[in-house]
C-alpha cells in the first residue's frame, strides 16, 4: 500500500507542486504573528519613544526639540542620578560576580551526586520566586522593628534599634540579592564544561592553586561571566521595585526619575528622553562587555 | 585527589563555611518571611507569639486573611488571567517562530532574529513606557482615521489594562519561549517529518502528528516559564496596568503604606505555588532528557 503510494507520488510532479504550495502557506502562517510581534511590540514602540523624546511637552507640531536632552545635562540632579545609577549597577554586577563565583565553582566541581542536585534545586527555586516577595523579605529583616534589629538587641550588640532600611546599603544588598542567581547560573554552566583533567594537569605541572585559578579556571569561565555580567547589569540598571522599596521615596535611582516623569510630572516627552538615555547607557555597556570578551549577543543568550 | 584549587584543610573549611553563608543569605530572609505569616501578632516581626492561621483565613475586620480579602483575590485573579494569556500566546507564537528560524530561509532572517532578541537586553521599564507611548499614539491615529464613535471599542482595548499588559509582557516572554522551543526543534530529525509526508500526510498533518509531539516537553517547559515570568512581572506591568492591578502591583502599592503579616501570608501562597510549578516544569524537562 505504502510503496504504491510513494510510487504514484514520484510519478506525478503535479503533486509535488501542490506540496510546495502547502509549504508556502505554512511559512505565511508562521510569519504573520512574528511580523506583528517584531513591528508592533518592539520596533515601532521603540521608534515612537525615540520620536517623542524630540518633541516639546504639550506642544506637538513645533518641530524638532532638543530641550528634553538639554535639560538632562543642564540640571545636575538628573545626570548625577544617572551616573549614580550606572555606578550602582556596575558595583552590583561586580559584587554579584564576587559572591557567586565561589558558589558556582563549588556546584560545578566540588559538590557531587545527590547533594549537587539538591543544592542546584535549592538555588534555582528562589530564582523563580517573585522579586516582590524577595524584596519584602528583606524589608522585614532590615526595618527598625525588623528581625535583624530584634536579634542584635537580644544578643546585646545594639542598645537601641536602628533603621537599616532606606539607605544605600539596603539598596545594594537588595540589588545583589535580586540578581545574583542570574550570575550564578551562566558561570556554573561554563565551569561545568571545564574538563577536570585540565586542572589535574596544571597541578601535575606544579602550578599552585592561585595559578590554576588565574590561568586555567578564569579564562575558561569568561563566556559565562560575560553573560552573567550582562544580564545582571541590565536587570540592575532597569530595576525599579527593589530600589524604591528598600531605598524609600528618594532613592535617587534613574528608573525612579523616569517613572516620576511619566506618572507624577506627566511629561512623557521628558520621560521618553530619559528612557532613551537609560537604554543608550545600558546598550553601550552591554556592547562594550561583548567587545571586551569577543562574544556575540546571540551566543550570550542561549 | 582534591579537585578544589586549594588542598590545605583550613582553606577547605573556609570554603565550606562560605557556601553555608551563601545559602543562609539566600534562604534566611525567605524562611523568616514565611514563618512570620503564622505568627500570632499584628506586625510581621519577632518575637514569636504563637501559631495562627488568621492571616490566611480570618474574616475579622482587624485581621483580614488573604483568602477573605476581596481586593487581594481580585488581584490574584487578574494575575492568573494575564499569566495564562501570556502563556498561551507565547507558546503559539514561540512554536511558529521556531519553525521559521530553524527550518525556513527568508529575507531579513538575521534582522528578525536580532529584533526578537532585543527585548531581553532592553530594561523592562523601557519596554513598558515604549508600549504605553506607542499604544497611546495608536489610539490617536485610530480616532482621527475612523472618528471617536467607531474607534471606541479599539480605544478601550488599547488603553492601559488587560490587553496592553498581556502584549507588553509577551514582547519579551515570547522571546524566551521561542529560544526554548527552537533549541529542541533544532535537534529534531527532519527525516521523520519527510517520512510522514511520503506516507501521504500533508505538511500540516506531519507537523501536528510528528513534530509537535516531539516538541511537547519543550512546549510545556516554555509554557511554565512564560507563566511564571508573567505572574511575577513588575516593570512592564507597572506602566500598562489599568484599574485592576496584578498581584505584584497591588502588593507594591500596599508596601508603601504598611507592612502586615497578611503580606507574609500571600508570600507563602506565592512561594508554594511557584515552587510547585517550578518542580513540575523541571520534571517535564527531565522527561525530555530521558526521551
Amino acid at each position: 500500500m505504502n510503496t504504491t503510494n510513494r510510487h504514484l507520488r514520484n510519478e506525478k510532479p503535479l503533486e509535488r507542486g501542490i506540496q510546495t504550495k502547502y509549504i508556502n502557506w505554512f511559512k505565511v502562517v508562521c510569519f504573520i504573528p512574528l511580523i506583528c510581534w517584531v513591528f508592533f511590540l518592539i520596533i515601532f514602540p521603540q521608534f515612537q519613544l525615540f520620536v517623542i523624546s524630540f518633541i516639546k511637552n504639550r506642544s506637538p507640531g513645533e518641530g524638532i526639540f532638543f530641550g528634553n536632552y538639554v535639560r538632562f545635562f543642564s540640571e545636575s540632579l538628573y545626570w548625577r542620578v544617572f551616573l549614580r545609577t550606572a555606578l550602582y549597577s556596575i558595583g552590583t554586577t561586580a559584587m554579584a560576580l564576587g559572591v557567586c563565583f565561589p558558589t558556582a565553582y563549588f556546584l560545578a566541581k566540588v559538590a557531587k551526586g545527590y547533594s549537587k542536585l539538591t543544592l542546584l534545586l535549592l538555588i534555582i527555586l528562589p530564582f523563580w520566586i517573585s522579586e516582590l516577595v524577595r524584596t519584602y523579605s528583606w524589608m522585614i529583616m532590615l526595618r527598625e522593628t525588623g528581625v535583624l534589629n530584634w536579634i542584635l538587641l537580644k544578643i546585646g550588640i545594639l542598645k537601641n534599634p536602628i533603621e537599616m532600611l532606606y539607605n544605600d546599603y539596603a539598596i545594594f544588598v537588595g540589588l545583589v540579592y535580586a540578581s545574583m542567581l542570574f550570575m550564578l547560573m551562566p558561570v556554573y554552566g561554563v565551569l561545568e564544561g571545564l574538563d577536570d583533567s585540565l586542572i589535574e594537569a596544571a597541578k601535575d605541572l606544579g602550578a599552585n592553586r592561585w595559578t590554576i585559578l588565574w590561568e586555567v579556571i578564569w579564562p575558561h569561565s569568561i563566556p559565562g561571566v560575560t553573560s552573567g555580567c550582562i544580564i545582571v547589569f541590565m536587570l540592575t540598571i532597569g530595576n525599579y521595585l527593589t530600589v524604591t522599596l528598600l531605598g524609600g521615596k528618594n532613592s535617587l535611582y534613574f528608573t525612579e526619575t523616569i517613572y516620576n516623569q511619566f506618572n507624577v510630572a506627566w511629561n512623557w516627552n521628558q520621560g521618553a528622553a530619559f528612557g532613551f538615555l537609560l537604554l543608550a547607557l545600558s546598550s553601550i555597556i552591554v556592547l562594550l562587555g561583548l567587545k571586551l570578551s569577543n562574544q556575540k549577543l546571540t551566543e550570550v543568550i542561549r | 585527589m582534591s579537585r578544589t584549587p586549594g588542598s590545605s584543610a583550613s582553606l577547605k573549611v573556609i570554603y565550606l563555611l562560605y557556601i553555608v553563608a551563601f545559602l543562609v543569605f539566600l534562604f534566611v530572609p525567605l524562611v523568616i518571611n514565611g514563618v512570620l505569616a503564622f505568627n500570632d501578632k499584628d506586625s510581621p516581626s519577632l518575637p514569636w507569639k504563637g501559631f495562627t492561621l488568621d492571616w490566611f483565613y480570618s474574616a475579622h475586620e482587624e485581621r483580614v486573611g488573604v483568602f477573605n480579602d476581596n481586593i487581594m483575590m481580585r488581584a490574584i485573579g487578574m494575575s492568573l488571567r494575564v499569566a495564562l494569556s501570556v502563556c498561551v500566546l507565547s507558546i503559539v507564537v514561540g512554536t511558529l517562530s521556531s519553525f521559521l528560524f530553524v527550518r525556513e530561509k527568508f529575507w531579513g532572517k538575521k534582522f528578525f532574529h536580532i529584533a526578537i532578541i532585543a527585548p531581553l537586553v532592553i530594561p523592562g521599564i523601557i519596554i513598558g513606557i515604549s508600549i504605553l507611548v506607542f499604544f497611546h499614539g495608536l489610539i490617536g491615529v485610530l480616532r482621527t482615521l475612523f472618528g471617536a464613535q467607531i474607534a471606541r471599542p479599539f480605544v478601550k482595548m488599547l488603553q492601559p489594562g488587560f490587553l496592553p499588559v498581556v502584549l507588553g509582557q509577551f514582547s519579551f516572554i515570547g522571546t524566551v519561549a521561542t529560544l526554548v522551543i527552537s533549541a529542541r526543534l533544532r535537534k529534531f530529525p527532519i527525516e521523520l517529518e519527510e517520512a510522514a509526508m511520503d506516507l501521504g500526510s500533508t505538511r500540516w498533518g506531519a507537523v501536528l502528528r510528528v513534530t509537535v509531539p516531539y516538541l511537547l516537553p519543550s512546549i510545556i517547559g516554555a509554557g511554565v516559564i512564560s507563566f511564571l515570568l508573567s505572574f511575577e512581572n513588575f516593570p512592564i506591568t507597572l506602566f500598562l496596568i489599568g484599574h485592576t492591578p496584578t498581584i505584584p502591583i497591588y502588593l507594591f502599592s500596599q508596601l508603601r503604606f504598611s507592612l502586615t503579616p497578611q503580606i507574609n501570608a500571600i508570600s507563602v501562597v506565592l512561594m508554594v505555588g511557584t515552587s510547585l510549578l517550578v518542580l513540575i516544569g523541571l520534571g517535564v524537562m527531565r522527561l525530555k532528557k530521558t526521551k
